[in-house]
């Protein structure tokens, strides 16, 4: 079929879920018992108290389809239905419906982070998020992505950020951050070892972070660079569920990349960026990378264990961190930030529960580029605060300009005046100054 | 039909059609989710798959210190009755000869008070596990009409077992016929409803534990 | 033919006590459930009887019954009530033969119309088999069966092949046997099964018969209740180990050397209903438990086809491993195919992919 031929119409979108059900989807399916247990890990049911928003329901549609198409049991009871429909002369009644999927669309989007937590603890092992991934992209292809989605999704493959951002923008905050620091921000430096990328949300809320990584890597001798082609690491599609803009947006990093030919590429403090490039990318474009990617919480660790970050004094307040669902849970980065935390924290705690098992901001996945979810994004926030009031700290770190701002917007909006500040800046500001003379 | 002609109905024709059922319907479902398998996966891997996902199968036996605080009744009422039932299943003496006999392997057994007990246990972990499902909202709202099914199905084997056992139920070979029977339904049951996870669980759990292994966190 | 002479005197002439004849009579009340009490009023009656006449029929048996009823160590109340029946044809026993054997078969059931006692033991070929495979003086089972329970006041089973088709009728039954009960329907059956039965259960209820000229109390096979109400496992003197869960495992292990339940040696006790346990063998020396064997459930129904004496009680029967296999091997067959056209399907969907774009999206907007 050529591209564009079909309209958004649920049989896409059954196509597309046909397309995402495998063996972990099928033995996930087979394996529920409705025990409920996902529910109580979820922050969306644990601070809403609506059984709606039990994680595996909101898979009830696509497990519909899984049953009646993917197992022969469920073939045999069809046929049956059919026959019966057919003696009684009557229409079968569709398995799955537009109003059905008008019905979960809010359940899939709104009320779910794809944070993953539930995937952590349910019983007989059902990776719930990896499902629901699987979900929109069946949403998406029916025509049942929320608006926001839609509207950051189409931003991004027009304009090459999901918030409409343009180069010459961040060409000022580059200037601005050279004056600053009297430093060279390298713009497309081929061959340099790391290709730095950034995000929208970045550049916007919290432009400290271009100067923070301007500061170490000239500290840490690292070479790197920015590619004025493909500035952005964000992937809205992999937030909207679809594969096809993904693979898109995912492209241009990877042509970026490969033209300036770079041996790393470097994610920003974002979490859905890290899972888009690291995790899905390859995947959405089919081929492995000729490049290895990291986040940047990562290379900064590695530099502290290769000694090449030396720092000076520390924090003395009470700090305590926010690990990104898509940085810990979903991407097995637990330890990094806690070493680095070391070196600048004076007075550290961790959230109860952390690392693997931390409980989400409550904004990824999409939720905070979708304004119906508002409502809902707040109420999720507060388990996070419940967690944050356990320990009292006086600021929190974190590495994710999503959870940053949610932890900002929601933290102000129960008057808790607890600042957030992203990690990186945190190092930046501890760096050994380097005498005159090293000066270039 | 006397008791006896129905023990003897349960214990042999009935007993190798349930079985050829259930062994016919599991691998159905064990091979048709097997066979679908799963896409390339072209991202570099951080850890390795094989070894995470045998712990994970391991590890869902205990749950996180989280969800134990947050959901203690199903996790010490459930793990107790499953491990009851295990027990009660695996290590009854009259049922490791049944083993035995069907498919050459035995082991020992555990001596029939603590069987006792355990079954016991088992039969009111059951049924505080189902007054649960009527009452707490996920649950409620969660369940269909199988999941009932499958609540009766698995506790009426316990029951007659119990009854059996304490023959309360005269004469015995009725006693014995009605347990026979009601494990009978179980095993045909299984293959086409979520009793399934008995099996599936820890194929789900496998992949659970590949999926996160590979991005290097234990699940 | 000298008149008949009661079973007092008959007792008293083999040199039978008082007090020995009051104790089997104080026995028999237990058994009838009635009170100690009573003994003396069946004394009573029990001697002034008279002897009634029994007709025994042998068919498709193997003598057992009679040797255990008959073959005593030395002579007990029991087998002297045995004795002084007037037996008036059984063919094992009588000394005549051939035509005036069946001569005087023919003569007490006409002399005792509607009062003689019919006792069988063994199967016999059903109205639709073949008559031939047991046949008396050319007569077959079943015809003689049928015209002899004609004028009987009640037909006793006795053994598990009369009660219920015992071996004859075990898979495959070849000879299309059938128990009794199967074919008497106007006369009250009373089965005494056992392979042999317990003797002291068939003179009970002759007993009982003599004194009150009732029959006892049955329960759902025709088995005297008083007999058949416990079973083997609930009298059983090992019951503690098995309570305990203290199994022997071989026949000459510690655990059976021990004394240790017989369960896992295929002891049918749990389902069996007999007298075995309380009532012993060979004058109450003994029993197949006691002896070390597991108790083979020879008086219910099918024993012989209930799953082999050396097995457990739990072992299914038939060959349930092999339906397993099979099953599991067609099954993972069918299940392959299954998921190789669901993956198909997964094939195909990713043929007809439309690729989302931003344009189709933009216009949603």
């Amino acid at each position: 079929m050529t591209q564009g031929a079909n309209s958004f119409s649920l049989t896409r979108g059954l196509n597309a879920w046909r397309e995402e059900i495998d063996a972990p989807v099928a033995s996930f399916f087979s394996s529920c018992v409705h025990c409920g247990l996902c529910a109580q890990a979820c922050p969306f049911y644990v601070e809403t108290g609506d059984p709606k928003y039990t994680p595996i329901h909101k898979l009830e549609p696509m497990r519909l389809l899984w049953e009646q198409e993917y197992t022969l049991w469920g073939k045999l009871k069809k046929a049956v239905k059919d026959r019966i429909d057919a003696q009684l002369g009557r229409q079968p009644r569709p398995l799955i419906t537009d109003e059905m999927l008008e019905e979960w669309e809010p359940l899939l989007y709104d009320s779910c982070t794809m944070c993953g937590r539930c995937s952590m603890v349910c019983p007989v092992g059902n990776d719930i998020h990896y499902m629901i991934r699987k979900a929109r992209e069946g949403m998406v292809a029916s025509g049942h992505a929320p608006e926001g989605l839609i509207a950051a999704s189409v931003r991004a493959v027009k304009t090459g950020s999901p918030m409409g951002l343009q180069w010459k923008t961040l060409e000022v905050q580059i200037k601005h951050v050279e004056t600053a620091t009297d430093l060279e921000v390298p713009i497309d430096k081929a061959g340099a070892d790391y290709l730095v990328l950034l995000s929208s949300m970045e550049i916007i809320n919290f432009p400290e972070y271009l100067e923070a990584i301007t500061k170490i890597f000239d500290h840490a001798g690292v070479s790197w660079t920015l590619s004025r082609d493909c500035f952005e690491a964000t992937n809205a599609g992999v937030q909207i569920g679809s594969k096809d803009i993904g693979a898109q947006l995912v492209q241009r990093v990877v042509d970026a990349a490969e033209q300036l030919g770079v041996k790393n590429v470097i994610s920003p403090e974002c979490g859905h960026a890290y899972t888009g490039i690291r995790w899905e990318g390859p995947n959405m474009i089919k081929r492995a990378y000729p490049f290895k990617v990291f986040h940047i919480i990562e290379v900064l660790d590695q530099l502290r264990a290769e000694g090449r970050i030396q720092t000076e004094g520390k924090e003395m307040d009470r700090l305590s961190m926010h690990d990104p669902c898509n940085l810990a849970r979903k991407s097995g980065v637990v330890k990094q930030q806690r070493s680095l935390m070391d070196l600048v924290a004076g007075d550290f705690v961790d959230l109860e529960e952390h690392g693997e098992y931390q409980w989400c901001c409550g904004a990824g996945g999409g939720v905070s580029s979708n304004e119906r979810a508002e409502e809902l994004k707040l109420a999720a926030f507060k388990r996070k605060k419940a967690q944050i009031e356990e320990v009292e700290p006086e600021r929190m770190v974190t590495m994710c300009a999503t959870c940053r701002t949610q932890l900002e917007e929601g933290l102000e909006e129960f008057n808790m005046d607890i600042p957030v500040v992203g990690l990186t800046e945190m190092i930046a500001d501890h760096l050994v100054e380097k005498e005159e003379s090293e000066k270039p | 039909m006397t008791p006896m002609d129905f023990l003897l109905l349960t214990k042999g024709p009935l007993f190798s059609v349930a079985i050829a059922i259930f062994a016919l319907g599991i691998l159905i479902r064990l091979a048709e989710i097997l066979t679908l398998g799963r896409a390339k996966n072209y991202a570099a891997a951080r850890g390795n798959e094989v070894i995470p996902g045998l712990k994970t199968v391991y590890r869902r036996f205990n749950p996180d210190p989280g969800t134990f605080k947050r959901s203690p009744f199903d996790v010490i009422v459930g793990t107790l009755w499953h491990v009851g039932f295990v027990v009660a299943l695996l290590l009854f003496i009259p049922h490791v000869e049944l083993i035995k006999s069907t498919l050459g392997i035995g082991w020992p057994g555990l001596p029939n008070p603590v069987v006792d007990a355990v079954t016991a246990i088992t039969l009111l972990g059951l049924i505080a596990a189902l007054i649960h499902r009527l009452t707490q909202p996920v649950k409620r709202f969660l369940s269909t009409k199988e999941d009932y099914l499958i609540w009766a199905v698995t506790f009426l084997p316990v029951l007659t077992g119990y009854l059996a056992y304490h023959r309360l139920i005269n004469p015995y070979p009725l006693a014995l016929g009605l347990h026979i029977l009601s494990a009978e339904v179980f095993l045909i049951v299984l293959p086409f409803t979520k009793l399934t996870h008995i099996f599936t669980a820890f194929v789900a759990r496998y992949y659970n534990g590949a999926i996160f292994g590979r991005k290097g966190i234990q699940s | 033919m000298a008149a008949p002479k009661t079973l007092g005197e008959s007792l008293r002439q083999h040199g039978v006590s008082r007090r020995g004849f009051l104790k089997f009579c104080a026995a028999t009340a237990s058994m009838m459930a009635l009170p100690p009490s009573m003994a003396p009023a069946i004394a009573k009656a029990l001697e002034q009887a008279r002897r009634p006449s029994v007709i025994w029929l042998s068919f498709q048996e193997c003598t057992g019954c009679t040797e255990s009823l008959t073959r005593s160590s030395s002579p007990t109340v029991e087998n002297l009530i045995f004795d002084v029946i007037s037996l008036d044809y059984h063919h094992t026993l009588q000394a005549a033969a051939g035509d005036a054997a069946e001569h005087a078969r023919e003569q007490a059931m006409h002399a005792n119309a509607g009062d003689y006692l019919v006792v069988v033991d063994g199967s016999l070929p059903g109205p639709n088999a073949n008559p031939g495979y047991s046949t008396i003086a050319g007569i077959s089972n079943y015809e003689m069966l049928m015209e002899t329970i004609e004028g009987a006041a009640a037909v006793v089973a006795v053994g598990s092949c009369a009660a219920f088709g015992g071996l004859p009728m075990a898979d495959p039954n070849p000879t299309g046997a059938v128990a009794v009960q199967d074919l008497v329907k106007d006369k009250p059956v009373i089965n005494v099964s056992g392979c042999p039965p317990v003797p002291m259960v068939l003179t009970g209820v002759l007993a009982q018969f003599l004194t009150f000229g009732t029959l006892p109390e049955l329960d759902q096979y025709g088995r005297p209740l008083a007999f058949f109400g416990q079973s083997i496992h609930d009298r059983c003197y090992r019951r503690p180990f098995y309570d305990k869960g203290l199994f022997a495992e071989t026949f000459d292990d510690e655990g059976a050397k021990a004394g240790w339940c017989l369960y896992r040696l295929g002891c049918k006790g749990p389902m069996t209903y007999n007298a075995c346990a309380t009532m012993k063998w060979n004058s109450g020396a003994s029993w197949p438990v006691e002896a070390g064997y597991p108790c083979l459930g020879c008086s219910e129904p099918n024993f012989w086809d209930a799953g082999g004496f050396y097995k457990a009680l739990s072992v299914p029967i038939g060959a349930p491993g092999k339906a397993l296999l099979g099953a599991a091997a067609l099954g993972a067959a069918a299940g392959v195919a299954a998921g190789a056209m669901s993956r198909h399907e997964s094939k195909q969907a990713t043929k007809y992919h439309d690729k989302v774009n931003a344009q189709e999206l933009e216009e949603k907007l």
